[in-house]
């Protein structure tokens, strides 16, 4: 890992302040996947701006049919918490199947969401809840804010304050796991809400997360396992890679699909 | 260079550290408390594993930095004096180890495990070991051991 100069924000102005003063800076939220990445040399920062002394970034609220999620909140609290629980049980059992006890104890939403990773299990929740996603200068719906791979639509600078769920009708998120790096192979998220049902998919698209529009219509439909066949995802645009083709990746779509509408009931 | 302040097994450590230097580097460099091992150095396989303000976490993945003002605990913090924390004693009891690499942070997350879950089951401590490695593959007496010791901390 290349050296750096460290900076422990005390507000999100001064972190803004800190990052613009940057040659090239990197927010840190929980460092589960930035530090991994240092050490890789895949980036060198010159400048690391720690976000974890801001208080306000930390915490879940939730109100009325809303569930609030501040950046900084560890897996583990939003898995852990009741009120999420409540609300969206789906929410809970996503967050309690990130990595393993260790990164939950110390990765955030931010964190994951900001990286976008392809993989990654937030944004499938983020895009199928229809979440909107808080920053410290405007508002963006999730449906605009995964824009490609390891790609937000985040301006330089601009710090992620919190994620807001609405709370759906019923929901599930079911992932079929990379065995070796238990990442998602695929997962899929589905929501019925009063707008209909919506599903995202992780871990397929080779543009990252994405909402599978022949499925949202059947379900809206008819909501049963029934209602999902092999060919509404096909394999185009699909990741091929030596863990899965994008053959098999769509049926796993479809399977995670099922199981997930089964789930949610 | 930043100095860091902490506390370590309940006393206090300082020192100056490059801001890039890790916890677990910190732990066994600067305060030769090398009870914390470094197995994969890329966050998969928990022999890391310490206790930052009562969570396990792994200090491979964790800047020294990050750890300003925080509780840290390793496994040299477990036992009092002479007689080992219940978790040490019940893999002493049931050959919870065999090379011994991995061993402070099962018993590390363990004890994570059993202060959130006194009651846990057979499958719970199976999940939650997924970010600890057995190079043996020793799973089945680290369970057992898991499922004595969370009986001797008053669960």
């Amino acid at each position: 890992m290349q050296d750096f100069s460290y900076r422990k924000a005390q507000s999100i102005a001064e972190a803004v302040d800190a990052m613009g003063d940057a040659d090239d800076g990197a927010f840190l939220a929980g460092g589960q996947t930035l530090l991994p990445t240092l050490k890789q040399r895949l980036a060198a920062p010159s400048d690391v701006v720690d976000l974890s002394g801001i208080a306000e970034l930390t915490g879940i609220s939730v109100s009325g049919d809303t569930v609030t999620v501040g950046a900084m909140t560890p897996h583990a609290a939003v898995a852990a918490s009741g009120a999420v629980r409540d609300a969206i049980p789906a929410l809970c059992d996503l967050a309690d199947g990130i990595g393993d006890p260790q990164v939950r104890n110390i990765g955030t939403i931010g964190g994951s969401i900001a990286n976008n990773d392809p993989a990654a299990d937030y944004p499938a929740a983020c895009v199928a809840l229809g979440a909107t996603i808080t920053t410290d200068r405007r508002e963006i719906a999730a449906d605009d804010f995964f824009t490609g791979l390891f790609e937000t639509a985040l301006e330089d600078n601009e710090v992620i304050v919190s994620v807001s769920f609405p709370k759906p009708q019923a929901a599930a998120y079911m992932k079929f796991p990379n065995p070796a790096s238990r990442y998602a192979l695929v997962g899929v998220f589905v929501a019925r809400t009063g707008g209909g049902v919506r599903v995202a998919v992780t871990g397929a698209g080779e543009d990252g997360v994405f909402r599978a529009g022949a499925m949202e219509a059947a379900l809206t439909s008819a909501f049963s396992p029934d209602s999902i066949s092999d060919g509404q995802v096909g394999g185009d645009g699909l990741m091929s890679d030596m863990h899965a083709g994008a053959d098999y990746r769509a049926h796993l779509v479809a399977v995670m699909a099922r199981r997930a509408v089964a789930a949610a009931g | 260079m930043p100095t860091v302040n902490m506390s370590v097994n309940g006393r206090p450590a300082s020192g100056e550290v490059e801001a890039r230097t890790l916890l677990v580097q910190f732990l066994r460099e600067t305060l030769r408390l090398t009870g914390t091992h470094v197995g994969c150095d890329t966050s998969q396989c928990g022999a890391c594993v310490v206790h930052v303000n009562g969570s396990s976490v792994k200090s491979c993945t964790m800047l020294a930095v990050q750890a300003e003002g925080a509780e840290v605990v390793t496994i040299e913090g477990l036992a009092d004096g002479d007689s080992l924390h219940p978790m040490q004693e019940a893999f002493r009891n049931n050959h919870g180890l065999q090379c011994g690499f991995c061993t402070p942070g099962m018993v590390m997350s363990a004890v994570d495990l059993v202060n959130r879950n006194p009651k846990a089951t057979e499958a719970e401590i199976r999940e939650w070991l997924e970010g600890n490695i057995c190079r043996c593959t020793g799973y089945h007496n680290i369970v057992k051991s898991i499922q004595e010791a969370a009986g001797n901390m008053g669960g």
